[in-house]
Order: structure tokens, then sequence, then C-alpha cells
């Protein structure tokens, strides 16, 4: 515990000395806050225009999380889909890399272009991003169940689903807890992206704005929000995770210890 | 899942009726096909009567974990007829409870949940799993678990256990569905001289007390002679069987009685019948 805290503590030390060594740098050198504000002006117009920047917030925060949910579900039953049989496995997965390593940025104009500037394309753009590594964890969970429990399964008479709820899902919670991390930081990028391109509200289109009109220290505050948003998410996951898949780590700290 | 339970029941009665044998008739065993086919069987013959417990020795490859397999009705015979309980091999209706040298507990659930995992899965005990996990099949998962002298480790999860209290585990899960039948893959093969003997009487004192058939397949020769009520010596693969003796030792036996002159005749014996069918003549048990 105390190394854990002591760890704590000198990570936000960190920080601490990022955002001054930022200031003094910025007051130092007479750098103009049109090229690089300082944090403290930053937080200042963070302050003096949160009323205004809320429902942007807002608007950011439930597209990111619309997306996250729809791609995570599309995620889940495509990687059970391919997981429960070794062949889907393997047939499947170029088609899957081939589409994960199309940039995504790409794929914002096609959805503009089907269904109008707005909240629809960037949801689909959040959910196209999020969803394959939820495919792959969970689809990778399941194909390695050890051969000698699935033979002991088979005799006791269990079914596939039977394999799949008491021994593969279980298995595969790891992975997927581990994929959410990552999914839901993706889905947040995927929602900016968009809104960036082509939205008339959110963070990203704020970003936008503010930088057409040469508000730089408000392009700042978006960046700020952003950073302070995908931090949140992250750790929400990672709380939740550590609740619902102790079993995985827990003997590794035994070692350790 | 309850009318689901209610459907099987016809062959759940068929699973308690007490098996007459197990019937290996002229089994040949082919994996693959074409130029890849690898023979692992080859006209392999064996009788085991209703509560017999026999030991599987033979070389490396020759095909025991097959004749397993085979019995699980996890593998079809290429040719030949695998009889189970008096009917052709269907796995799903009979009653079998089985371990590996890898004990596969499953890292999320404690003890007690691994131990009574079958019960969420073979019927009749499914349909009343939901009803009965808190009452009656705790007790059965503790007094098994008491059996083996694991009585204070129920709600540890497997990662707190060392490799024999997990195999003494393993024992419990193959056992808590009352299985007519226990198949036995090398179960003591990675652990350690002392613990093995251990299990070996503990897994003793558990066939006495409930009295399944036992296919046990081993590379120890003391081990098969110790527990085995028969034991059957393959040749190398593809395997068959060319030796089966009867091992009269009264029970419940001891480790001391391994080191008796009788027995270590038998354990010779059997050692210079696996020595003699192997191709290479190295010898890597003791
Ligand atoms: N699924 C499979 N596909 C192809 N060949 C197989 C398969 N399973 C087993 N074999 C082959 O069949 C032969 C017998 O295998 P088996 O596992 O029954 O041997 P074993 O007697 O249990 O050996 P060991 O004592 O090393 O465990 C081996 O030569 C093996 O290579
Ligand atoms: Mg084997």
């Amino acid at each position: 515990m105390p190394a854990n805290l002591r760890q704590k503590i000198w990570s936000f030390a960190l920080i601490v000395l990022f955002f001054g060594g930022w200031e003094v740098f910025c007051l130092a050198s007479g750098m103009s806050d049109l090229i690089l504000p300082r944090p403290s002006q930053v937080f200042e117009t963070l302050y003096n225009r949160f009323p205004v920047l809320w429902p942007h917030i807002i608007r950011t925060i439930s597209t990111t999380l619309g997306g996250f949910a729809l791609g995570v579900a599309l995620g889940v039953v495509l990687g059970a889909l391919i997981g429960v049989s070794r062949v889907a496995y393997d047939t499947a997965y170029p088609l899957l890399i081939g589409f994960s390593s199309i940039p995504k940025v790409a794929v914002v104009p096609i959805f503009v272009l089907w269904f109008g500037s707005g909240e629809v394309p960037a949801i689909l753009t959040s959910i196209a991003i999020c969803f394959f590594p939820i495919v792959v964890n969970i689809a990778t969970g399941l194909a390695t169940t050890e051969p000698e429990l699935e033979d002991v399964l088979k005799v006791w008479g269990a079914s596939k689903f039977d394999i799949l709820w008491n021994v593969g899902l279980p298995r595969t919670m790891p992975f997927f807890f581990a994929s959410l991390k990552v999914a839901i930081t993706y889905a947040f990028v995927g929602t900016v992206l968009a809104e960036t391109v082509a939205s008339n509200r959110g963070i990203g289109n704020v970003m936008m704005s503010a930088s057409s009109n040469f508000d730089v220290p408000l392009v700042f505050v978006g960046l700020f929000i952003l950073a302070g948003l995908g931090v949140l998410l992250y750790v929400v996951f990672s709380l939740v995770e550590g609740r619902v898949t102790g079993w995985a780590t827990r003997k590794n700290d035994i070692a350790a210890a | 899942m309850q009318t689901l339970g209610q459907a099987a029941q016809p062959s759940v009665i068929l699973a308690d009726e007490p098996l007459r044998a197990i019937e290996l008739s002229a089994a040949t065993v082919t994996f693959g096909r074409g130029d890849k086919a690898v023979p692992a069987l080859s006209e392999t013959s064996l009788r085991i009567a209703d509560g017999e417990f026999v030991a599987l020795v033979g070389p490396s490859g020759c095909g025991k974990s097959t004749i397993l397999r085979l019995v699980s009705g996890l593998v079809q015979p290429t040719r030949g007829v695998v009889i189970v309980g008096g009917r052709e091999v269907a796995a799903k209706a009979l009653r079998i409870g089985m371990a590996f040298q890898n004990p596969t507990l499953l890292p999320w659930l404690t003890i007690e949940q691994n131990v009574m995992l079958p019960l969420r899965i073979v019927q009749p005990f499914r349909a009343r799993y939901r009803r009965e996990r808190r009452t009656t099949f705790r007790d059965k998962a503790h007094a098994l678990l008491g059996q083996v002298g694991l009585k204070g480790f129920a709600s540890r999860y497997p990662w707190q256990l060392s490799g024999g209290m997990l195999q003494r585990a393993n024992l419990c899960r193959a056992l808590i569905h009352e299985p007519r039948m226990l198949l036995l893959d090398e179960p003591f093969g990675a652990l350690d001289q002392f613990t093995r003997e251990e299990l070996w009487s503990i897994l003793q004192d558990l066939w006495l007390a409930h009295k399944p058939t036992v296919l046990l397949v081993t590379h120890d020769l003391r081990e098969a002679g110790f527990l085995a009520g028969r034991i059957c010596v393959m040749s190398a693969r593809p395997g068959r069987i060319i030796d089966d003796s009867p091992v009269d030792f009264a029970r419940p036996r001891t480790i001391a009685m391994t080191f008796e002159p009788e027995f270590v005749t038998l354990n010779q014996r059997l050692r210079d019948l696996i020595v003699h069918t192997r191709s290479l003549p190295a010898e890597r048990e003791n």
C-alpha cells in the first residue's frame, strides 16, 4: 500500500510539474498566446465558458457512450459467432484484419454522405473504430479453451451452449474487460473525429470552430476536456475490470508479494 | 431449463442402470486419412466388469489415451465395436467421471464451485441445481473434499492450492455426479513421489467407498500395482493388449506392500514386457 501511495504522489507531482513547466516556459519565452496559451489561461477560459461548453461535453459523452454500447454489442455478437468455431475464426479473420486496417477518417465522409452531418455519423464512426478489439478479444478468449477441459465437459454431456456459458464466456471476461478499456478510448476518438469533420455540436466541433476563429485558448480548452474525459472513462472501466476479473491478476500479485 | 430436464429423463434412467461392462471388440482407431493416416489402435479387445479397477500401461504413444477416448465416446472406432454399459457407445447417456494429468480447474471459481461444476451440467442434478446448490449439493461437495483431506479449502481459489491439492479437488470433481465409471489419464503424472503415494491411498479409499468402474492410464508400474485389480499391458503403436494380469493383493493396500518381493516380481515382469514391446531399448521408468 505505501508503495502504491508513493507512486500516486509521484504521478500527481509529475502532472503538476508538467503544467508548471509549461506555464514557466510560456512566461519566460514570451510566447504569444495565439500559438501556445499558458495553462492558467486555458483553465480560466474553461471556467468562463463552461456554461456554453457544457451541452457540447454532454453531447460528446452521449455520442461516445452510444457508439461504445452499440460497438460492444456488435463486437460481442461477432466475437462469439467467430470464436465458437475454429473454422469460422480462421475464415473470418482476414476480412476483419482488412476492415480494421482502413483508417477510420476515411469512412466519415461515407457516413456523412449516407446520413448527413450530425450525431448519426459520429455514432457510426465510433462503432466502426471500437468494435474491432472487442471482436478479437472475445473470439480469441473463446477459441482457446483447453482441449482436456473440453473433453471433460463433453463427457458430462455438455452442449455447445453449456460450454460457452460455463467456461467460454467467463474465461473471456479478462480479455473482454481489457478490450473495453481500449474500446472506450477508441469510441471517444471516433466521436471527436466525426464531430470535427461533420457536426454542429460536440467538443470536436467546438475545437474546429474555435480554431477557425483563432480562439487558441478555446482550442486548448477542448483538448483539456478531451484528455480529462478520456482519463475518466478509462479509470471507470479499469475499476469495473478489477472488480469483475480479479482472478486473472491475483495470482501474479501473490507471486510478486 | 426445467422442461429440458424433464425431456432428458428417459436417458437418465438408462444411465442409472448398472453398467454390465466395458467391452471393446476388435476396436481399431486410425487418425487421419490416406498418406497421413496414423493407426493408433489395432484390433484391441478388452472386457471390464462393473466395479473393476483396471490399469492400462504401455509405451508412450501406444494408444492408451485413445482407449479412454473410445470408452468415453469422444472418439468413434474406425472399425470394431465399443460397448459401454450394455450399449454401443453414446457418451451423453452415460455418467462418466474423467480426470487428466492437468487438473483443469476453472480459476474464477472456488474449489467448492469447481467441484460442483458437473452438477450444473449433468442430469438429473442439473434440473435441481438452482434449488440445491446451497444445501444438498454443497454438503455433497464438502463431504467429498473431506474425504480427500481438503476440508478447510472449499472456499479457496485454485491458485491458492498446491498441485497435489488441485489434483485431489480434480478427483472430487470427477466423482461428485456419482459416475458409475471413472476414466483417469495419468492423473498423478505431474506430482512428486510422496504426494503421488498419498493420492494413491486417497484414490483407493474413494474407490472402496464408491466402487465405480475405474480405467486408469499410468506410466508408473508401482501405481498400477498398488491401485488396480487388473493390469493390461499394451504393445507399441498401433497398440494392442499383449498381457492382462490380475493383481490379487488384499485391500486396503499399503505403500509398504509395494516393496514386498511378490509385488516387486510383478513389477519386474510388467517392466520387461513393456521394454520388450518398445522399439527403442531404453526405458524411462525407474
Ligand atoms: N487427434 C489425433 N490426431 C492424429 N493422431 C493422433 C490423435 N490423437 C492421438 N494420435 C496418435 O495416436 C497415437 C496414440 O495416441 P495416444 O494419445 O492414445 O497415446 P498414449 O498411449 O496415451 O501416449 P502417452 O503415454 O504418451 O500419453 C499416437 O501416435 C498419436 O500421435
Ligand atoms: Mg496419453
